[in-house]
């Protein structure tokens, strides 16, 4: 079985984004960029799959500009096969996305498809239900537990009412929650063995999916701000003050 | 023709109070019709049915339906959309597992986390946990679909009862799923986080799972719902039901209390829309204290039990 994971390259869980002055987009300029948080754990989980001797391969695949090849790299370096870009200068949005990871799992033959359960920068946690979909099979979306017995996989879901279990048949499409694992630590000659390891470089125009209607994307603003906050000294004052305002 | 097709979020014995708040959304968009796919849960089809402003609940029965399974659900809810203009579902982990499968059906976009109407194909939504809102604008020709950022909007009342309508269609539905069940962590009779209008949250600060006692006390004297940071959960002190932030739960109550808590942004993302933001810690620098209405510096042990005193005077 191959595993398809997704890597997206966005701007690092760490930075204090900035709106741009024109008020369309935001600042990446001199910004520190990484592999979204929730695809680091997805290639992880990959891994170990593969180390179980329950996969054959992992190949990760990014949609994006040609300086996602670090990103690639980073995972190349974590233990991944072999890697595929996709570049593009365009925003991609989450149905193109998944059409084009339909393309990928055809042309790679995956049994596993495992994604992030968002990307941090759009939030939008689309394209593994909509893969799913295209592809009519499974999903298990916001996975923190997971195990394969019989050709299925059985997934423990981070749900709003607790952890919910469901299994599914493979093929399938899984993303991943936070918890799930650990992502291991990158060390130096695994970064040197990285370079030697094969990554393709294509024009994603080149993989001939049809376009879908794409979302117009138009003023960025800051949200709006609270008004400045008091500072207390003592319980009493805060009891007080919580009851004069008619919240106690 | 109805404009509007809501999907409701609810466990086979109670409807999700998301669905109130989706509403509220919904009716800003034109006509709603309240669809409730199940197997057998006719109380939760009679409390739809007395939300105000619904034109119509639409029950869907079938023993597929027992679960909340989106590969089973999206194709029937793609077919029911057939006739509207406009699909929405709260932007619960239910809504955003069944949400994406159905636009992917229908090949339109979805507008997540839906905050604000602007009109009726241009909306605002949150994006980089929060820290930037940008309006989107579906295009022409294409329905609109969208999940709903449930604290950005007050929950319906309930009221006049609307007509039920038993809707049966005709769709083969994949049998790849199985479903075995949710593990409940939430126990007694605590207020739900999601709708509790008072909440108190502990971070890493509290420091064990046998210390979050002191904030399930406080919790219980003010009746009020427990979360936690996502550092508190990982640290296995509370279950992950409790996380609030950018991947946990987005709350809107009058009053949030975090103690031992730093204010991380994708924790503060889940609390912007908190009536008053109280924040207890220790350090005077923690950046909680930049987003908080009132602030305490102070040790978290200590304070709490104060308050009670305070409480009881
Ligand atoms: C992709 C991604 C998604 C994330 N999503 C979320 C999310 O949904 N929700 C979330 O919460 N986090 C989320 N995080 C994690 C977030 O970045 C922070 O790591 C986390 O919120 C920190 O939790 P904390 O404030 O409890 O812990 P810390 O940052 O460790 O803060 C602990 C605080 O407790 C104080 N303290 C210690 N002892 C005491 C005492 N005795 N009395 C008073 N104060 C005390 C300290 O001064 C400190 O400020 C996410 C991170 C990533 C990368
Ligand atoms: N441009 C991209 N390149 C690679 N993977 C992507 C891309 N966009 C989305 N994904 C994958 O889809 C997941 C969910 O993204 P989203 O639906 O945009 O929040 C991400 O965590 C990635 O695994």
């Amino acid at each position: 079985m191959k595993i398809l994971v997704g890597v997206k390259r966005v701007i690092d869980y760490n930075v204090r984004v900035q709106i741009n002055r024109e008020g369309t987009g935001v600042i990446t300029e001199g910004v520190k960029m990484s592999i979204n948080p929730f695809d680091e754990i997805a290639v992880e989980e990959a891994l170990r799959i593969r180390d179980r001797g329950e996969a054959t391969e992992v190949v990760v695949a990014g949609i994006g500009p040609g300086a996602a090849q670090q990103q690639l790299r980073t995972a190349l370096a974590m233990g991944a096969d072999r890697a595929l870009l996709f570049e593009t200068d365009d925003e991609i949005q989450p149905l193109a996305a998944a059409r084009a990871f339909m393309k990928l799992v055809e042309q790679e033959d995956a049994g596993l498809v495992i994604l992030g359960k968002q990307a941090i920068d759009d939030d939008s946690n689309q394209v593994g239900q909509m893969l799913a979909a295209l592809w009519d099979r499974p999903q298990a979306t916001f996975v923190s537990g997971l195990e394969f017995a019989d050709g299925k996989a059985k997934a423990v879901r981070e749900v709003d009412a607790g952890l919910e279990t469901i299994e599914v048949e493979l093929p399938a499409v899984l993303t991943v929650d936070l918890r799930l694992n650990e992502p291991r630590f990158v060390k130096m000659p695994d970064i040197m063995k990285a370079k030697r390891k094969p990554l393709d470089i294509t024009p994603f125009a080149d993989l001939g999916i049809e376009m879908p209607p794409k979302l117009e994307i138009g003023a960025h603003e800051p949200p709006p701000k609270r008004a400045g906050g008091v500072k207390v000294e003592s319980a009493a004052e805060l009891v007080k003050l919580l009851k004069d305002k008619g919240v106690l | 023709m109805t404009d509007v097709l809501l999907i409701a979020d609810h466990d086979g014995k109670t409807l999700n109070a998301g669905t109130n708040r989706a509403l509220t959304c919904a009716k800003e968009l034109g006509e709603v019709d309240l669809a409730v796919f199940h197997s057998g849960a006719d109380d939760v089809v009679e409390t739809a049915s007395k939300l105000d402003w619904v034109t119509r609940v639409l029950s869907v029965e079938r023993p597929e339906n027992a679960d909340p399974v989106a590969a089973v659900l999206a194709p029937q809810i793609a077919k029911l959309a057939e006739d509207y203009d406009c699909v929405l579902a709260p932007s619960t982990t239910f809504g955003k597992d069944v949400l994406p499968r159905v636009a992917a059906l229908l090949g339109v976009p979805q507008v997540s986390d839906l905050m604000e109407v602007l009109d009726k194909r241009s909306f605002k939504r949150p994006i980089y946990a929060g820290n930037v809102i940008t309006t989107v604008t579906v295009p022409e020709g294409c329905k609109v679909l969208a999940t709903v950022r449930i604290a950005s909007f007050q929950a319906a009342e309930f009221g006049d009862a609307s007509p039920v309508e038993s809707i049966s269609l005709d769709v083969s539905l994949p049998g790849h799923t199985t479903y075995h069940g949710l593990a409940e962590t939430t126990t007694g009779d605590r207020p739900d986080l999601q709708s509790a209008s008072r909440v108190v949250a502990g971070g890493r600060g509290v420091g064990s799972e046998e210390n979050f006692a002191v904030v399930f006390k406080l919790a219980e004297r003010l009746n009020a719902a427990v979360g936690a940071s996502r550092a508190a959960v990982d640290a296995g002190y509370v279950p992950n039901d409790m996380q609030i932030g950018q991947t946990g739960k987005i709350i809107a109550p009058e009053l949030y209390i975090g103690v031992g808590i730093s204010g991380a942004i994708q924790h503060m993302t889940g609390i912007k829309d908190a009536g008053l933001i109280v924040a207890i810690n220790k350090d005077p620098e923690a950046p909680i204290f930049e987003a908080a209405d009132i602030g305490l510096v102070g040790d978290l042990f200590q304070i709490l039990p104060q308050i009670e005193a305070e409480l009881d005077k």
